[in-house]
């Protein structure tokens, strides 16, 4: 192999690699779950996602750090608010067409990060929110201890532990729930919104709560992703990580939950992955490399496999 | 689509107005009658009246002129995205990733092989054209074929934007550019300063607007590009060339989008990778405002989108008139999701 396209395998076989990743790909599968559900199962283009899981982020962040707040108790108030937000953004615009929902959705996601960008006050704006991880590090330390002693210098274990446990549960709770009568509304909608609404069902109140479950979501995601930078910052919430949420969505397949996490790991092995490869270029052009990788993606998936790895043909094609 | 103008369809147009000036104003007039445009302009003639007693006439004239500057361009993104959803019905948020790569095409020629702005900027123009319609060849053409919906559609432009956007940062990184343009000097009339390139901007930018309008309203093509965007079915009946028609909206709208990134680098004085993107959203928001599908409109909506944001800056801080820029978007398309011009006759 030539110089210039070395590659470093090396980095492949190390924990920290993995450990990285996983951590990235449980939050977005979390973050993706809640595009699932909007996507996939109510036929709602959410583009706003990254606009929640701001909200959820930043919640949190502001009560613990401005107000002194413990997290625990700033975590369930934060996804109320960004649920809040879900239907205060739903209500007016859940009756617009799908594309103009979707400019909708990012718009509100880029006034969000506008906000937090601004409003230096309480967010902290570029310089970015610290100091609301500090009741999570004790948990993290007690998990630590729990561990064998070959493991104690991984720090981030116990985060990837707990993140893939809340995973499995949410992917678990979102399943029951399409299986419910509710579940079952939703796909209706999904089919046929004149349908559902000559069966008598209120398809707007169903759309608020599956955009309302889809911000709680994204907040959920915020916070992994908080804990994880143990920074907030205005960059970590930028349109584009609503698009990978997308490209994770389509590469797991549609109308999928099982398919959103491996879709998240093959995505976030496929970025991370990128760093090691040794071009000689500079770090801002390597990280740009990710997101054509990215892009690339997109385009090849949803043109030539839209159904995804282990989505259903039958079940949802991307068509209208 | 809602906000459509008077196509090419009816027998004869209700007014043929004079070219240039008049030509926009006629083409905003055709689907709504006159009705919206008055009140549009008195809204905006209130503004201004209400402004100036609150902050002085200085104030609100110096921003209005700077408004004018950001609406130039905001207008010349905006018709090419607007075309591009009538004719197509492709949301294409790969649009404000043309005007990057606009910008980005005219610095290589300008500063990299030293060419003179102005042939630079043609150079620009011509090779983001040619953008467009490799992108319409390549992928949405194909996509039509197979009767892509509008999802798939849309998730393709985003990651066509992606590829644009991170390609460009990959062969020129994240530093700011600048244009060998001298963006210090300004000049002063009746007590205004306006930057000698922010005039140049201006200039060109509304020259190539007036052009635009006549073209659209005058020209056959123009009138077969309205009539697609229109009614793409209706048009292929009555036998218009629709191939024909649908690669000439591709290199009106690059290369306009093209022009607009270069202005805008030109006005602003530097260019970063994210230039588009960051412009997407107003794009869209001048797009809304005057009905999306409405060539007029989005003249119109992106002009008055950029004196609504500068003399925002009178009531909020600065930095909130790009936010100022998407509410107006989401407050147009929940109060009037037709567009300032449009008949609200078909469902949205």
């Amino acid at each position: 192999m030539s110089p210039v396209l070395a590659v470093s395998f090396e980095a492949l076989r190390s924990a920290d690699f993995w450990i990285g990743v996983g951590v990235l790909a449980g939050t977005y599968a979390i973050f993706t779950l809640g595009l699932q559900l909007n996507v996939g199962f109510t036929g709602i283009v959410n583009f706003g996602q990254a606009g929640f899981m701001a909200i959820g982020a930043y919640a949190m962040g502001i009560l613990v750090v401005r107000a002194g707040w413990s997290l625990w108790a700033a975590l369930p108030v934060a996804t109320a608010i960004a649920m809040a937000a879900g239907v205060l953004i739903g209500l007016p615009s859940l009756r617009l067409r799908a594309d103009y929902f979707a400019i909708v959705t990012i718009a509100f996601a880029e006034i969000v990060r506008y906000v937090a960008q601004n409003a230096r006050g309480l967010t902290g704006g570029n310089q970015g929110l610290l100091g609301f991880d500090d009741d999570w590090l004790d948990v993290s330390d007690t998990i630590l201890g729990w561990l064998p002693a070959s493991m104690q210098d991984q720090f981030l274990l116990p985060l990837l532990i707990v993140v893939w446990i809340a995973v499995a549960l949410l992917t678990g709770l979102l399943a029951l729930l399409q299986r419910s009568p509710w579940g079952r509304v939703l796909r209706a909608i999904r089919e046929d919104e004149d349908a559902a609404r000559a069966l008598g069902k209120n398809v707007l109140a169903y759309k608020l709560q599956s955009i309302a479950l889809a911000a709680a979501l994204g907040a959920i995601a915020g916070y992994f992703l908080a804990l994880n930078l143990s920074f907030l910052s205005p960059e970590s919430f930028e349109p584009q990580f609503t698009f990978i949420g997308f490209t994770i969505l389509i590469l797991g397949g549609l109308a999928n939950y099982v398919g959103v996490a491996l879709g998240s790991l093959v995505i976030w092995t496929l970025l991370e992955a990128t760093r090691f490869i040794d071009l000689p270029l500079a770090a801002e052009k390597v990280a740009a490399l990710r997101f054509v990788i990215v892009g690339v993606a997109l385009i090849v998936l949803v043109a030539f496999r839209p159904q995804g790895i282990l989505g259903k043909r039958e079940e949802m094609v991307l068509r209208e | 689509m809602a906000g459509g103008a008077d196509t090419a369809l009816e027998p004869a147009p209700r007014e043929e107005g004079p070219r240039g000036a008049g030509a926009l104003l006629g083409g905003l007039t055709g689907a709504g009658g006159r009705g919206p445009l008055l009140v549009t302009v008195a809204l905006v003639v209130a503004a201004a009246l209400a402004l100036t007693v609150a902050y002085g006439l200085h104030d609100v004239a110096q921003r209005g002129v700077n408004g004018l500057v950001s609406g130039s361009y905001f207008a010349l993104g905006a018709v090419g995205l607007t075309l591009v959803y009538g004719t197509l019905r492709l949301v294409n948020f790969a649009h404000g990733d043309l005007l990057t790569f606009g910008a980005y095409m005219a610095f290589l020629a300008n500063v990299t092989w030293g060419v003179p702005v102005v042939v630079a900027t043609l150079f620009a123009v011509v090779v983001t054209a040619a953008l467009g319609v490799l992108s319409e060849r390549v992928m949405w053409r194909p996509m039509r074929g197979r009767g892509a919906g509008l999802l798939q559609l849309m998730l393709m432009t985003l990651g066509l934007a992606f590829v644009i956007r991170y390609g460009i940062q990959m062969v020129w990184g994240t530093v700011p550019r600048r244009l060998d343009v001298d963006v210090t000097d300004s000049v002063s009339f009746l007590g205004l300063r306006i930057g000698s390139t922010e005039l140049v901007v201006v200039l060109v930018g509304f020259a190539v607007l007036l052009a635009v309008g006549a073209m659209l309203r005058g020209t056959s093509l123009g009138r077969q590009m309205r009539a697609l965007s229109d009614d793409m079915a209706l048009a292929e009946v009555t036998g218009i060339d629709t191939d024909r028609v649908i690669v000439a909206t591709w290199v009106f709208a690059a290369g306009l989008a093209g022009l607009a990134g270069v202005l805008y680098t030109a006005a602003i004085g530097t260019m970063t990778p994210n230039l588009g993107f960051f412009l997407l959203l107003s794009l869209f928001a001048a797009v809304i405002l005057g009905g999306i599908g409405n060539a007029f409109g989005a003249l119109a909506g992106g002009l008055l989108l950029g004196l609504a944001q500068e003399w925002s800056t009178l009531l909020v801080d600065p930095r909130w008139k790009v936010a100022v820029g998407f509410a107006i978007l989401i407050v147009v398309l929940i109060v009037r999701p037709q567009g300032l011009f449009g008949r609200a006759e078909r469902t949205l």
